[in-house]
């Protein structure tokens, strides 16, 4: 019985980790400046959690095999030095993980959410409602027009409240339901929400923040590849959760300025 | 009450004769941890039911239920579960799960049977506290399920009910109204339960040991459920205020969780000055300290265990029950890994990260100590003893997907995905359940006089440990692809061929699923037919077998029992025998 055990840990953990080895389930490419560290993380992780996690169950599956030996002879054993060397051991080995990760990972983190946006970032302001993402882009005049929840209206399609009978800079406010933005600028959304707690998901940005009502978060990227990507929700917020959804689109410049001139025409 | 002496007096009372004292409103321990062990395996088999229905669907969405209908006519019509009925299913899951099996079982009903005999007690130190402690359980398990059968069903919050989803009534959708109102209740009335329950395991384990019983000889079964009723009762005491808050901002018009100038269907929300984070902080103040409630008795089980079946002793106990000790108190600095995506300040997360990672060195060591003390082991191969060696296994899988999420530059990637729902199913639900599996077919012969079945135990074990593999290991790859949880379909383009890999677990998690009722077979045939089990079958060297099996109402027939020795006293020459009792006063000699 034990050495079917050992037998079934290994086999359980060789074909477990094979498929992380061979990536047949993976992240998709990543696109943005700020993605290749956060991958680069993950990898580095994957390779010291996955070596603990090798060790841990082969040594396991080796001693359950050698304790599954009936020989009467045989007498029991300690583990040579006790406790202590473990002890120690663990918090060592384990102790530099952490200090590695840590200090590696908190660049990445930093470079993510520490840093300010660039002063020339393209802003775009985002609101989440159940169960949608909308866009907006401050047109040419370069102001945002002031949010006004009273008057929020999905009907006329005033998503985000806005006020143009009274309000100069609302006017020409572009409201869309697709993030575009033009390749390799800097772009600084900030996140509202209208009603419940959303999640603005990119796997492709290594992107996940949530939009929490009450708050503005800012979220700043630059998208390094043309293409069109999805977001999705990753908050729980309601019955159509699951099919929230809105793609980035990433344009290069001209094609983003043609764009942009053809939804202020509208 | 009968007059006792001044030391016994908290806890002697005379064996009751009526059926009500006896079996329902009881004072005895055995009785309301056999009730706390029944409320379980109901809520565990209601649970796995709620997990089938969801697989079924996210595997075959079009596949209408049997009777299915019949239990919700609206959320299921035809058989075919809503979206809104699906997050309904996966809400009292995960509530029924985490409070009524993962803390229940291995804490309050192994602890509630066990503590006491462990120390040479007769009983807790305030059985009525005790019985409240289980009836108000109880009460709070009858409000969440009538949240079933409620107009607009059960809430569809998930088990964490983020405000203002869960805060701001009807019109946030399907299952907030009356549907969360009992949610809210049932987890109050839970958290007064937990309170009770704790107070009374630390006063026992502080003033009940019987002579000699000092605390480092405690068993490691006892350690643990002393420290779990330490860090519960410092976490109860903080989600039941979040709880009457909730109450009150969804039925007195209070704004704490909600802020100003939301708009829910097409309504302007008549609140202000509430923080959606402030519930949050105060969930998860309690929720992540609730891991270690689910999983560190399950811990101190399979470390009481595995040396009895190992016939050696545990390797560095004293470094076990210190490592116990510094997880549930890291347990409160590291909430904040759950919020690095909710817009706290990003300073915060290394903060938050570094405890994080600083907590697997203690669980490092408790892991290296049990599989180090296999080693040089005669092992004996029995249904507790696999599932012992189980737990160290799928220990091993859970803890080391902690690495990931424990950083936030990672977890911003793989946070609501499908990795975290494998990273917390292997460390807490199915290692917490593999020690309750363990503590079971160990301590069934005490609890029930009977011996249960090794041949189904073993089938049990084998089944269920490569089904859980089969179930959650593929969920880290669709994690890693990018595979969002508390999705009732997948629609997404990048999700549509991970569908395969869904199948795939579905079936798994059906087949595991059945495994599960040759257990409750076991269960019941063994209640009434197994073989009579004599006062020491396992040859195990801890107080509740020294005494008979199950045990008489005062639990040692009015001996005081005095202790001579640690509960590790295995692997030893004891006149033919390879172990000393802990109430022998042979001298232990090491072979």
């Amino acid at each position: 019985m034990g050495k079917l055990f050992a037998v079934a840990v290994v086999v359980i953990t060789l074909v477990s980790v094979s498929f992380f080895v061979m990536h047949t389930w993976w992240m998709p490419a990543e696109i943005s400046t700020t993605g290749a560290a956060i991958d680069h993380q993950l990898e580095d992780t994957m390779t010291g959690s996955g070596l603990l996690f090798l060790a841990g169950q082969l040594v396991l599956g080796l001693f359950v095999w050698q304790a599954s030996n009936k020989n009467p002879a045989r007498k029991i054993k300690t583990f040579p030095g006790g406790a202590n060397p473990l002890v120690a051991a663990a918090i060592i080995l384990v102790g530099i993980e952490i200090l590695t990760l840590t200090f590696v990972g908190s660049k990445a983190w930093a470079a993510v959410n520490l840093a300010p946006a660039a002063a020339d970032s393209l802003h775009i302001d985002v609101q989440a409602e159940q169960f949608a993402f909308y866009f907006r882009y401050a047109g040419p005049d370069g102001q945002f027009g002031g949010l006004h929840p009273d008057k929020i209206d999905d009907g006329s399609g005033n998503y985000f409240g806005l006020d143009p009978a009274n309000d100069v800079a609302a006017r020409d406010d572009v409201v869309v339901g697709s993030l575009v933005v033009p390749v390799n600028r800097p772009i600084l959304l900030t996140l509202h929400s209208k009603d419940v707690g959303h999640s603005f998901y990119v796997p492709v940005l290594r992107i996940q923040q949530d939009f929490v009502p009450g708050l503005e978060i800012p979220v700043h990227f630059t998208a390094t590849q043309t293409g069109k990507f999805e977001i999705v929700c990753t908050q729980l917020c309601g019955l159509g959760h699951y099919n929230m959804k809105a793609y980035l689109q990433v344009m290069s410049e001209t094609d983003y300025e043609q764009w942009l001139k053809s939804q202020e025409g509208q | 009450m009968h007059e006792t002496s001044a030391a016994h007096a908290a806890h002697q009372h005379t064996a009751p004769t009526s059926f009500i004292r006896k079996y329902v409103f009881s004072l005895d321990h055995k009785v309301i941890g056999k009730q706390y062990y029944g409320l379980a395996l109901l809520a565990v088999f209601i649970g796995m039911a709620l997990s089938w229905l969801m697989r079924i669907h996210l595997g075959w969405p079009a596949w209408p239920i049997p009777l299915l209908d019949k239990l919700s006519a609206v959320g299921a019509p035809q058989g075919v579960m809503t979206p809104e009925y699906y997050l309904s299913l996966m809400t009292m899951h995960g509530t029924l799960m985490v409070f009524f099996v993962l803390t229940n079982a291995p804490f309050a009903a192994f602890g509630n049977y066990f503590l006491p005999i462990q120390i040479g007690a007769e009983d807790m130190a305030f059985p009525r506290f005790n019985m409240m402690s289980f009836w108000t359980t109880f009460v709070a398990f009858l409000f969440m399920m009538a949240a079933f059968f409620v107009s607009d069903g059960p809430p569809i919050s998930g088990w964490t009910a983020y405000a203002p989803l869960s805060a701001v009534g009807g019109d946030a959708g399907p299952g907030l109204a009356m549907g969360q109102n009992l949610w809210a209740i049932s987890i109050a009335f839970f958290c007064i339960a937990s309170l009770l329950g704790a107070l009374n395991f630390i006063a026992t384990t502080l003033d009940l040991r019987t002579k000699g019983m000092s605390l480092a000889r405690m068993p490691l079964s006892t350690w643990a459920w002393f420290v779990t009723a330490v860090i519960s009762l410092l976490a109860f005491a903080v989600l039941l205020p979040a709880c009457i808050l909730l109450i009150l901002d969804r039925t007195a018009g209070t704004s704490f969780f909600i802020p100003a100038g939301l708009v829910l269907s097409d309504k302007l929300q008549p609140h202000s000055g509430g923080s959606v984070l402030l519930w949050q902080h105060l969930f998860w103040f309690f929720g992540h300290p609730e891991v270690y409630i689910a999983v560190l008795p399950s811990i101190g089980i399979v470390s009481t265990i595995l040396p009895v079946f190992a016939r050696k002793p545990l390797l560095g106990p004293r470094a076990a029950i210190g490592c116990m000790m510094a997880t549930g108190f890291l347990s409160y600095m590291v909430w904040g890994h759950h919020m690095f995506v909710s817009g706290m300040s990003p300073f915060s997360a290394t903060l938050f990260s570094v405890p994080t990672l600083v907590i697997t060195i203690p669980m490092t060591i408790l892991t290296l100590l049990l599989i180090c003390s296999v080693y040089g082991a005669k092992m004996r191969f029995t249904a507790a003893s696999l599932f012992c060696l189980g737990f160290i296994s799928v220990f091993i899988s859970g803890g080391i997907s902690g690495f990931f999420l424990a950083q936030p530059s990672i977890d911003i990637y793989l946070h609501a995905t499908y990795f975290v729902v494998a990273h917390f199913h292997f460390v807490m639900a199915v290692a917490s359940l593999f020690g309750v599996f363990a503590g079971t077919y160990f301590w069934f012969p005490k609890m029930t006089g009977r011996m249960m079945n090794e041949a189904l135990g073993k089938l049990h074990f084998w089944l269920t440990f490569i089904g859980v593999y089969a179930i959650f290991m593929p969920m880290h790859y669709l994690g890693l692809a990018g595979n969002v949880r508390r999705y009732s379909a997948f629609v997404d383009d990048y999700l549509i061929p991970l569908i395969p890999v869904h199948k795939f677990i579905t079936v798994a998690a059906l087949l595991t699923g059945a495994a599960q009722f040759i257990f409750l077979f076991n269960l019941i045939w063994s209640r009434f037919k197994g073989p009579i089990a004599s006062e020491n079958p396992w040859e195990a060297t801890s107080l509740e077998w020294s005494t008979t099996s199950p045990p008489p109402f005062d639990n040692f027939g009015g001996r005081h029992m005095v202790v001579y020795n640690g509960p590790n006293e295995y692997g030893v020459e004891n006149n033919g025998t390879d172990f000393v009792m802990q109430t022998s006063p042979e001298k232990v000699s090491a072979s």
